[in-house]
This record gives C-alpha cells, sequence and structure tokens, in this order.
C-alpha cells in the first residue's frame, strides 16, 4: 500500500528533485573563469620545462652530464656541449628540448644531479607551429611568456 | 557475427560506433538487429592501439612507467601500482611500510575517482544528467590530491619502482580526511537520485545479466564478477601491498543484473574511503623507497603479479632477460576480457539495452587496445 501511495505520489522524482535543488545554491559553484581567473595549479605540477640559472653571475647551472637527455623515454633532449680547454670541463653550448613530443613524466627533472632542469608551474605552452613546440637553450632558460588574458 | 544477410529485410546489420558518445572510447559495435531486438553483436577494436607492450621493449623498466598509465586513463595510479609490484617482485625487493600505505590511500582515492567517472558516464547514457555533474564535482577533489600529490592530475606517475619518489606534502593526511568526510554524504546523494528512481530502476534491473558460471567461463572479474555473487576480490584473496591490514568487506550481489553492478560500485566506494582512514591512521614516518640499483637491472626470469584495479583484475607478465629493458611485458587488462562478455549479455535484449550494457561493463578503451 505505501508502495503504491509512493509510486502515485512520485516520491522517487521529488527526492531526486529536491537533491538538485539543494545544490542550486550559489555557494556550490565550481566554474573557473579560466581566462579571467587564472588557476593556482599545485606547487609540484610539471608544466614547461625550464633550464635554470644562476641568479647571481646569469651562468647556466647545467653540468652538460647528458643523464636527462639518458633518462628520457622518448630521447627527446638533446644536450650539445664543447670542452674547456683550461677549466677541462664540460661548456653547455646547445640544449634542445621536443615539448611535443614530452608526456611531463618527470623522469629527466629526477635524474638532474644540479637541479638545472626543472618542469615549472607554466602550463601555456601553445605554438601556431611545430617548430616552436621544439624549445631551444633561450627559451628553455627564459620560460614562456604567455599572455595573460584580463576581463 | 551471424552471416549478414542483405537481401533479407527483416535483418539490420548496424554499426555502433567507433565515433559514438555511449561506447566510452572508440570502439565499434556491429549489432545485428529485428527491429529493436538485437540477434547478434561483433565487437571491432583497435582503433586505439599504441602497441604499449612493444613500447616496453625498447624501454628501460624505470623508463616503462610513464606508459602504464595511459593504458587505464582514468585510474592511472591502479596501473602504476600493478607494474611497480610487478618489477618489485622480479627485483626481489619490497616497498617500505610507508610507501605502501600511501600507495594504498591514493590507489583507493583513485578507484574512487574511476568510479565516479563510470557513475557520471553510465547515467548520461541512461539519460540522467544531474550525476555527471556531482560525480565529476567531487572527482575534482581527488584529482587535486593528486596534482598536489605528484604534479599531475590523469596520468600521474605517481609510483616508482621500490617505493615512491615524492614525500607526502604537508596537510596530505587533513586533506585526505576531509576528502573522506566530505565525500560519504555525496555517495548517499547520488543514491538518493538514482537508486529509487523508477526509471533508473526500469532500465537497469534484469538488463544484461551474467551469472556467475557466465562469468567464470568468460573470465570476467571486479565488480561485474562480484555483482553475480562471487566474493572475489584479489585485496582479499591474494593481499598485496599490505591490504591484508586493513578492515573492509567485498560488497556481494545476487542477480548479476545492470543494477546490482550500479549497487556494487557504490559500496566500493564507500568501502574504498573506509579503507583510506584506515592507511592515514597507519601512516607512520620512515622510508619511502627501498634499495633499489640507479640501473634496473633485474635476474634472468618472469613473474606475474596482478591486482585488483576499479574494473577487475590487472595483471603484468613480466619476462627478462637480464638486460636493462624487458624482454617482454604483456598485460591482462580487465576491459579487454570484461568486454568479451558484451555479446552474451546484449543477446536477446534490445538496442536501448545495448549502452547501458557498454557502460556498466565499464570499459577504457585505451586499455582494450593498449
Amino acid at each position: 500500500m505505501a508502495n503504491l501511495l509512493r509510486k502515485i505520489f512520485l516520491a522517487d522524482l521529488f527526492q531526486g528533485l529536491w537533491v538538485t535543488f539543494r545544490n542550486q545554491n550559489p555557494k556550490y559553484i565550481y566554474t573557473e573563469q579560466y581566462p579571467a581567473e587564472r588557476p593556482k595549479v599545485a606547487e609540484r605540477y610539471r608544466g614547461a620545462p625550464r633550464l635554470n640559472i644562476n641568479p647571481d653571475n646569469d651562468e647556466t647551472l647545467c653540468i652538460s652530464c647528458n643523464l636527462c637527455a639518458v633518462a628520457c623515454p622518448e630521447n627527446l633532449i638533446v644536450v650539445g656541449w664543447e670542452r674547456n680547454e683550461q677549466t677541462k670541463r664540460k661548456d653547455l653550448t646547445t640544449f634542445t628540448y621536443d615539448t611535443s613530443r614530452c608526456m611531463f613524466c618527470g623522469l629527466c627533472e629526477d635524474a638532474c644531479p644540479v637541479d638545472a632542469l626543472e618542469l615549472t608551474q607554466d602550463f601555456e605552452m601553445a605554438s601556431y607551429t611545430r617548430d616552436g613546440q621544439i624549445w631551444d637553450r633561450e627559451m628553455l632558460e627564459h620560460g614562456p611568456a604567455p599572455k595573460a588574458y584580463r576581463s | 557475427m551471424p552471416e549478414s544477410t542483405f537481401l533479407d529485410s527483416t535483418e539490420l546489420v548496424l554499426n555502433m560506433g567507433p565515433q559514438h558518445p555511449s561506447t566510452h572510447g572508440v570502439l565499434r559495435v556491429i549489432l545485428k538487429l529485428d527491429g529493436e531486438k538485437v540477434l547478434g553483436t561483433d565487437c571491432v577494436i583497435g582503433y586505439l592501439h599504441r602497441g604499449v607492450e612493444k613500447i616496453a621493449e625498447n624501454r628501460t623498466y624505470a623508463q616503462f612507467n610513464p606508459y602504464v598509465d595511459r593504458m587505464d586513463y582514468v585510474a592511472a595510479i591502479s596501473n602504476g601500482l600493478g607494474y611497480c609490484l610487478a618489477i618489485e617482485k622480479l627485483l626481489n625487493v619490497e616497498a617500505p611500510p610507508r610507501a605502501q600505505a600511501v600507495r594504498v590511500i591514493l590507489t583507493e582515492l583513485n578507484r574512487i575517482a574511476s568510479h565516479l567517472v563510470w557513475l557520471g558516464t553510465h547515467a548520461l547514457d541512461i539519460g540522467a544528467i544531474t550525476p555527471v555533474f556531482y560525480c565529476f564535482r567531487e572527482r575534482e577533489e581527488a584529482l587535486k590530491i593528486f596534482e598536489n600529490y605528484c604534479g599531475a592530475r590523469l596520468t600521474t606517475h605517481a609510483f616508482r619502482i621500490g617505493g615512491l619518489q615524492y614525500e607526502t606534502y604537508d596537510g596530505f593526511e587533513k586533506e585526505v580526511l576531509a576528502f573522506c568526510d566530505m565525500f560519504l554524504p555525496k555517495v548517499d546523494e547520488y543514491e538518493e537520485l538514482l537508486t529509487n528512481n523508477r526509471i533508473w530502476a526500469g532500465r537497469l534491473k534484469h538488463v544484461g545479466v551474467l551469472n556467475a558460471e557466465e562469468c567464470k567461463e568468460y573470465g570476467v572479474t571486479g565488480p561485474v564478477l562480484r555483482a553475480a555473487g562471487v566474493k572475489w576480490d584479489l585485496r582479499k584473496a591474494q593481499p598485496y601491498s599490505g591490504y591484508q591490514q586493513y578492515d573492509f568487506e567485498i560488497p556481494t550481489c545476487e542477480n548479476g543484473d545492470t543494477y546490482d553492478r550500479y549497487t556494487v560500485r557504490i559500496e566500493e566506494m564507500r568501502q574504498s574511503a573506509r579503507i583510506m582512514r584506515q592507511a592515514v591512521e597507519k601512516l607512520a614516518a620512515g622510508p619511502i623507497m627501498a634499495k633499489v640499483p640507479k640501473v634496473i637491472k633485474p635476474p634472468v626470469g618472469e613473474v606475474y603479479v596482478s591486482i585488483e584495479a576499479p574494473k577487475g583484475e590487472l595483471g603484468y607478465y613480466v619476462v627478462s632477460d637480464g638486460t636493462t629493458q624487458p624482454y617482454r611485458v604483456r598485460v591482462r587488462p580487465p576491459s579487454f576480457v570484461n568486454l568479451q562478455a558484451l555479446g552474451r549479455m546484449v543477446a536477446g535484449g534490445l538496442v536501448a539495452d545495448v549502452v547501458a550494457i557498454i557502460g556498466t561493463l565499464d570499459i577504457v578503451l585505451g586499455e582494450v587496445d593498449r
């Protein structure tokens, strides 16, 4: 009998409608107004790669050890260096990072012994060309400069 | 596939997919119809084949780790756990207790996230639009924890062979407990929306029945098997990563229809929250990485390790020839095996039920095709 009454008076449907009604409250709004309101990504976010430079003397931290290139599953890092005859060390000449093939796994960052290569919190890396996705040393050191739109 | 009869006008061969919103990816189902009735089905898969198993043969053991996330991409952490456990068994090391507890927390959180995607899209297929928004809202909270922990939301690469790469962040335990507190009332909310709803019950009850015997014949695992009344969960049957310490139940049902699979998965989400709570309590300070050499060179041998992924038994069979790269990696994906039962479940049903049954199997085509 109770079941029949529930069926006639559409109790199950009103139960569901009550849930949707409850959730109308504006304090439950989750939408992010993206270009105007920029999301705060996590501290450990793995985004655009960066090749860190020493802020004191503007020299690169990279010691050209090639460990990142070895660790990379996609072989997308190419490190170029030449031997410095005076210091007997390797000096970094070029550093190419193909972001179009990168899956941001973070293995290169883990492999780096001097914390030179790092995946940063920048996430806007779109480019109009394929070549624009292949980042050279200068791009890696200065980072992408995405346009910050405002509402 | 029954023979196609072009001249017999009573039978119609219809392609569903590969571009169809309700096939949850690029699955093509060839339906042989008699009016609304389904006479036979044939699945065509392979549209998302990337050759993951072959890629493994050209990568070192550590390098292959990020690729496994891309098989079942809604439950990437479970995939990573299975792979890491397989290589750890090959190397004969075990992750330290703290690493195991963190692994359990994240895997269970991932199970909830995966079931939420399933519930949202399944309800959407049936015609209920509301649940998908609520499910994704709660999933967002779980993904935020992943992002804070390892820096990625979907393809996480959270675990490493031998333990963890990242120590937990400040407030990790608090956030996980807050998620559990927030989440349980939300599950009740989903149930309020769906469980008693007459349309939901009418569309799901006695649809796509697969009894226990048939489940075993097809090798079906996971919630599909448990909905048929078989109490089989690898977390209890062959505990891994310290699951034997946690107190939880295996939800089962009896009829093995689509509605029961819904009930089982809803209850599994509650149990996952229960496991997470216990794991947070057990989280003690300690090392997070076992002693694993920098260059991983396992001894010659082969292992098969399987875990209970959100969709069923996820197994990794790894053969090592003693070099830095695996000789062969074979994956036993739950979605692929569960998909075999589709033909049996659909036969004799209606076209509209096909969508419900594909939804209830909870397949991810990235895993079916690999």
